[in-house]
């Protein structure tokens, strides 16, 4: 029960600190480490991903982007660009509605922040972990919209109002499509919960959902695409078109708070591209299983797991980062949609194509139960979540070996075979 | 009793979720906006919703044996449901109205009077 | 410090939200600001349920109630929300009636909370939470997992102890809802020919 080790780790941490001073300090440290943690992927991301937005976009305009900043090829650009934004006075039009147009740029940032709280950075790093955390994210994700449209209501201008208007339509119309691709690995897993999926996934590259099933593999694109839309990334970035709306929802920012919402879209971003690495791309589970190869696993000690945790990582963020860099290259790429084709791709496209791969997904694990190219068998291994339910305080080490063990009936669990009726009256009732 | 220092129960839940009831009757009673009374009724449902959840926890009173159970997550999420279906038909409603007398007041929506 | 009830404490803090900014829609006059409001009340109420145990319901309470219900109620918003509609006022007296309704409700609920013994006080939290998804999932199918007695034979068939026909209707109601819906907020201008084009 890899998400149950996540907690006891963090609890581990608080104790440890807990040694040298108060608990509730303790534990007030431990949260705010992974405060900072996070809010580092969140900056130091943003800017990484501003700057290579700057150098592709220049590549593919045939430029060289930024090359002075910083000596080798600008590297210090979006540091430079972050002083000045903070250095920007700060104006607010003169009908504006003072307290919205301020606090609309912290909306947008706290839910794309709040995102990466549950998002699973290797096996069992996660900061909150969450059973329900597939849909915590995409909930979470959700609510970035109201800064986008609270922030362009209270400037007062038509251009912003215009702008927000679009993305409330856009945002809530690509709600149903990405909620119904993420379904669709949650089916196949048997689980919510994001370290669970990622960890069905582990060994060879075969094992990644993309390659469970062709409908996983049609649905992956949908994904992406959705994603795409509801982060408001061009082509759908209808929100902010400057060529009509001058720009959109932030025509009246300036300064700071502009540069806020632009730290939650890259937020954002690097968390749908997460999502997207852990329900298809294994996650922190490389194309070939080096890990397991080298023996750095729990199973060989802590230093060890750490390790191979630690090379997960890597894995995961270089995955995430590259279907970032494709966000960007299809933005510098692809002209925008209108607002009519937007909502016509989702509506016409988006969702029968998602529902018709639900449906199919369905059927292949009807069919072929325990799916064509993976190795093991999981059948016995992850059917059944109602385990956990049930021994809710067994330890990671003696839950660890169990999940290994593929195939094998695991003596741990007495109450597997009690669901394991249950859905098979489930099944032959219906 | 000493709230930070002693665990909650079923009643202070209830508590918020009797406060959010009477804010949602006031708002329903107080407000001219048509959107105004619809915020109105999602308060008065997530008021109920509170119960729900409260009644069927298992640590929130002494012994779980009158605890709803799984019953109150479910009814919950019915409410949910039905909320989202009930804003739809409602916001559809109040802009049919918009578009044909220009305003949202539900003061002047009278032409069943008589 | 170590006897800080922390539960009690975050119960305190999300409990306090929801009642403050529940108070913040009744007394706002602006409705933007009123659903702005009712977004945050609504978040912590997503806490409450967190709290009490109920994580599924939270994570749909934040998924449909406040990422779908109040982005539509927020558009609608924003499609009316014109000079006169921004905010509207209400006469002294409706607000007296409404006040009294309220109190006397208020009144009636809060004695009646503390009347019963058991719901006073509870059992301290665990620290680890039981996952609530896979149960409530199965329940809609038909099957209650956290409810298998032996002594009663009807709740081993499926179908018979829970919750598959109201969610069968549920669904049903949502189907109408949303065509009703598309049907009452449908343009009823007439279309020119360049549109149909188009």
């Amino acid at each position: 029960m890899p998400g149950l080790g996540s907690l006891r780790n963090n609890t581990l941490v608080a104790e440890f600190f807990s040694q040298y001073m108060w608990s509730w300090a303790a534990y007030l440290l431990t949260g705010l480490i992974h405060c900072a943690l996070l809010i580092q992927v969140g900056a130091v991301g943003a800017l990484f991903f501003i700057w290579a937005e700057r150098k592709v976009s220049g590549r593919i305009q045939d430029r060289l982007g930024p090359t002075r900043v910083g000596g080798m090829f600008g590297w210090l650009q979006s540091l430079a660009d972050g002083i000045k934004l903070i250095t920007k006075e700060d104006l607010m039009p003169d009908g504006a509605d003072g307290l919205l147009f301020r606090i609309a740029p912290y909306i947008s940032f706290c839910a794309s922040f709040a995102a990466l709280m549950a998002l699973p950075f290797s096996d069992g790093w996660v900061a909150i972990p969450i059973n329900t955390g597939v849909f915590f994210i995409l909930a979470v994700l959700g609510l970035e919209v109201f800064g986008v449209i609270l922030g362009g209501y209270a400037s007062a201008s038509k251009w912003s109002l215009f702008g927000a208007m679009r993305e409330a339509a856009q945002v809530v119309s690509y709600e149903v499509p990405l909620g119904m691709c993420v379904v669709v690995p949650v089916l196949i897993t048997g689980t919510m919960d994001l370290v669970q999926i990622g960890t069905f996934q582990e060994g060879w590259f075969t094992n990644w959902l993309i390659l469970h099933d062709p409908f996983t593999f049609i649905i992956f694109w949908v994904y992406f695409t959705c994603a795409l839309a509801s982060v408001n990334r061009a082509p759908f970035d209808l929100a902010e078109a400057e060529s009509e709306l001058v720009a959109g929802f932030h025509t009246e920012y300036s300064g700071i708070r502009w540069s806020y919402f632009f730290m939650a879209e890259y937020g954002s971003m690097f968390a749908v591209s997460g999502l997207a690495t852990i329900l298809f791309f294994g996650g922190w589970n490389g194309p070939v299983p080096i890990t397991g190869w080298l023996g750095l696993t729990h199973e060989t000690g802590p230093i060890a797991g750490y390790i191979g945790n630690f090379l997960g990582l890597v894995n995961f963020v270089g995955k995430t980062s590259l279907f970032v860099i494709v966000m960007i290259w299809v933005r510098w790429t692809l002209p925008r949609l209108r607002i009519d084709q937007v909502m016509k791709m989702c509506l016409k496209f988006c969702v029968p194509i998602a529902a018709v791969m639900f449906l199919g997904a369905t059927f292949w694990q009807r069919q072929f139960p325990g799916g064509v190219l993976l190795k093991t068998s999981y059948g016995d291994r992850y059917v059944v979540t109602e385990a956990d339910t049930a021994a809710p305080a067994k330890s990671k080490d003696s839950a660890k070996p169990a999940a290994k063990t593929a195939g094998e009936a695991s003596p741990g669990q007495p109450s597997a075979d009690k669901t394991a009726s249950v859905s098979h009256r489930v099944t032959k009732g219906s | 009793m000493n709230l930070l220092t002693e665990p909650v129960g079923v009643a202070h839940f209830m508590v918020v979720g009797a406060i959010m009831f009477a804010c949602g009757v006031v708002c329903m009673a107080v407000k001219r906006n048509a959107l105004g009374v619809l915020m109105g009724i999602e308060l008065v449902l997530n008021g109920a919703n509170i119960n729900f959840v409260a009644l069927g926890s298992k640590f929130l009173q002494k012994d779980g044996a009158f605890s709803l159970g799984l019953d109150g997550q479910f009814i919950a999420l019915f409410v949910i449901v039905l909320a989202a279906a009930e804003a739809a038909v409602a916001l559809a409603i109040t802009l049919n109205f918009y578009n044909n007398h220009s305003t949202v007041d539900v003061d002047r929506a009278n032409e069943l009077k008589g | 410090m170590d006897s800080i009830n922390w539960h009690s404490f975050f119960f305190l803090l999300f409990g306090l939200l929801a009642s403050a900014f529940a108070v913040g829609v009744v007394v706002a006059s602006s409705v933007v600001r009123m659903a702005l409001y009712l977004i945050v009340a609504l978040a912590a109420t997503a806490g409450l349920f967190f709290l009490a145990g109920a994580d599924f319901v939270g994570a749909m309470q934040i998924m449909i109630y406040v990422g779908g219900t109040l982005v539509l109620l927020v558009f609608g918003v924003m499609l009316t929300a014109q000079g006169p509609f921004v905010s509207m006022k209400t006469g002294g007296g409706d607000w007296l009636l409404a006040s009294l309704v309220a109190g006397a409700l208020l009144a009636l609920l809060i004695p009646v909370a503390f009347s019963v013994p058991d719901w006073r006080g509870g059992e301290p939290a665990p620290a680890v939470m039981e996952p609530t998804a896979t149960p409530i999932g199965v329940g809609l199918l038909g099957v209650r997992v956290d409810k298998l007695d032996a002594d009663r034979p009807e709740s081993l068939k499926p179908g018979m102890s829970s919750y598959l026909l109201p969610f069968e209707i549920v669904s049903m109601h949502l189907l109408v809802v949303l065509v009703g819906a598309a049907y009452l907020a449908r343009t009823k201008r007439r279309r020119s020919p360049s549109q149909i084009e188009s």
